[in-house]
């Protein structure tokens, strides 16, 4: 295996990928190749950013979503890793369920906007109820796929050493899905992040999607390009935190092959 | 301490529009500290009968006893090494070998104290903290090892637990698995489909034939211990068993068989009659 080290220096890389970012951006402000009412300047931004800071909005806006993010994405971790499991554990219900579940998985849950201004109006449910469906299907289908592939003697050393019932649940199938549900933990946080922003563009009267929509009706560009930045931000920073768990080291053998 | 008897034990699977008879009234004894040996080609039932000793299958027709209690269920003076480990990737080598302890009412000092001496009876103790996937094929084996040896059982049942490993590593856990019971003369029960690797550990070894499953031969092995899969001697009996096994298995393709298998000097055979090893 091939040893390859991120040095502090190999680090420093990505910044300056950033600086030529915003200079060939500050470049195509100044020589006007856009108008100025569809294109910020990095210094606009700033100064954008500045005053939805200070207002208060942006904490405002970021808040409310990240809680419709975190109801969204808890109920459906919640519901669906107990039917993941159950789904996992029994094959008659694996054959009623699967097929419908891939379905909704694979349907976008932005199609479901329609029915969630209809149902549930403006404000925070629609954008949770989006969320959960983003999550929920792909969470059910992590997690069943994780206990379908557990290696049966795995069971057999359970019943050898003679665990029962419920301890078999304990022992053996969650500690051994932990790395699948992880790895689908972070891919549908990071999914709802994207649906947050869409649902509250179209659903909502505040919130960071929201936040950039109604800069774009007001034509302030400076404040939607902050937005996007600050939804940018906040999207990486939820990927590094689930990263985390990854490094628990009882999950560790799960990625590390 | 007590013995195995196996008695007339059959069992048969049935599948959707097929049914296999895995076993068919398989009689078997192993004494008590006795290292036994059970050898026949992939598919002759060999871990079907290993299962039921264990209590985690149930006969369809016989009885399996240990000593004079038949086996009902899986309990606490039997323990299975099973292929391949079987172990919890994502406990470590001391978690692994403390897993079954558990379920024995031993508390965390106890469980951790007697997790340490089996794994260094295998010589893991520097590798107790590591998980599975930071151990070569060989310690986990050695681990699976110690997992079974720590329930402390009277019967150690192993399902051709060395089948995935490569030679050298097989010829250190002969060296050890010998040393192991040597040192606490458990029962052994043992389950192979290579035959060399019968004659290096077995007091006896046991034949079985293809479908459907029944023991064909016992072939006491006395050669002096510890035995090496390389030795003169131990070549000499496999290479006899094998023959005597392939006249009754014509049927069963060569591959199925590791080394130890072909025919190799026909000039070193002895009368089929006489007891092998008896003379060393
Ligand atoms: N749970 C099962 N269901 C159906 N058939 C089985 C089952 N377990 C084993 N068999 C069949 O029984 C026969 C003996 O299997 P097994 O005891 O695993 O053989 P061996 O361990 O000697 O390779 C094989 O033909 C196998 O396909
Ligand atoms: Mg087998």
């Amino acid at each position: 295996m091939k040893q390859e080290i991120l040095t502090p220096k190999l680090k420093m890389l990505s910044l300056l990928v950033v600086l030529v970012v915003v200079a060939l951006w500050a470049v195509l402000f100044s020589k006007g190749f856009f108008p100025a009412s569809s294109f910020p300047s990095p210094v606009q931004v700033v100064k954008g950013f500045g005053e939805e800071a200070r207002s208060g909005r942006l904490f405002d806006d970021t808040v409310a979503s990240l809680f419709r993010v975190s109801t969204g994405f808890g109920l459906a971790v919640f519901l669906g890793i107990p039917l993941g499991l159950w789904l996992g554990l029994k094959l008659s219900a694996r054959a009623a369920f699967l097929p419908a579940v891939n379905f909704f998985r694979s349907l976008s849950p932005l199609a479901w906007i329609p029915f969630a201004i209809l149902w549930f109006g403006i404000g925070d449910t629609p954008a949770i109820f989006l969320i959960f469906m983003t999550s929920f299907f792909p969470l059910v289908l992590a997690t069943a796929s994780a206990v379908a592939s557990i290696p049966t003697v795995h069971f057999r050393v359970a019943q050898d050493y003679g665990f029962h019932g419920l301890e078999f649940l304990t022992q053996v199938t969650l500690p051994a899905i932990m790395p699948q549900v992880i790895t689908g933990l972070r891919v549908t946080a990071g999914l709802s992040w994207v649906v947050v922003v869409a649902a509250e563009m179209i659903a909502g009267r505040d919130g960071l999607g929201f936040l950039i929509w109604d800069a774009r009706n007001q034509l302030r560009p400076d404040l939607l390009v902050a937005g996007m930045i600050v939804i940018g931000v906040i999207g990486v920073v939820l990927d590094r935190l689930l990263v985390q768990l990854t490094l628990i080291p009882s999950v560790r053998w799960g990625y590390d092959k | 301490m007590a013995g195995i008897s196996i008695c007339g034990v059959s069992k048969k699977f049935t599948g959707r529009n097929d049914a296999v008879q895995a076993l068919e009234n398989a009689t078997l004894e192993i004494a008590d500290g006795e290292f036994v040996v059970l050898v026949g080609p992939s598919g002759c039932g060999k871990s079907t009968l290993l299962n039921i000793v264990a209590g985690l299958d149930v006969a369809d027709t016989g009885q399996v006893y240990e000593g004079n209690k038949p086996v009902k269920e899986p309990g606490r003076s039997r323990s299975v090494v099973f292929q391949d480990g079987a172990l919890f990737p994502w406990l470590t080598a001391q978690k692994n070998v403390e897993f079954g302890l558990k379920q024995m009412g031993l508390n965390r000092k106890e469980r951790a104290e007697r997790a340490a001496h089996y794994l260094q009876l295998v010589h893991l103790t520097k590798f107790r903290e590591s998980f599975l996937h930071e151990l070569s094929g060989g310690m986990r084996q050695r681990v699976a090892i110690a997992r079974a040896l720590a329930m402390e059982p009277e019967v150690l049942l192993m399902d051709e637990p060395f089948s995935a490993l490569d030679a050298q590593t097989r010829e250190d856990l002969y060296v050890s698995l010998q040393e192991v019971w040597e040192r606490t003369r458990k029962t052994i029960l043992f389950v192979t489909h290579n035959v060399r690797e019968a004659v290096v550990l077995a007091d006896k070894v046991v034949l079985m034939g293809i479908r459907p499953g029944r023991i064909q031969t016992v072939f006491p092995i006395r050669l002096a211990r510890p035995r090496h899969a390389e030795d003169v001697d131990v070549a000499k009996v496999a290479h006899q068993i094998s023959m005597g096994l392939k006249e009754s298995l014509a049927l069963t393709r060569n591959e199925e068989y590791d080394e130890g298998w072909q025919p190799e000097g026909s000039g070193l055979l002895r009368p089929a009659d006489s007891v092998l090893g008896d003379n060393i």
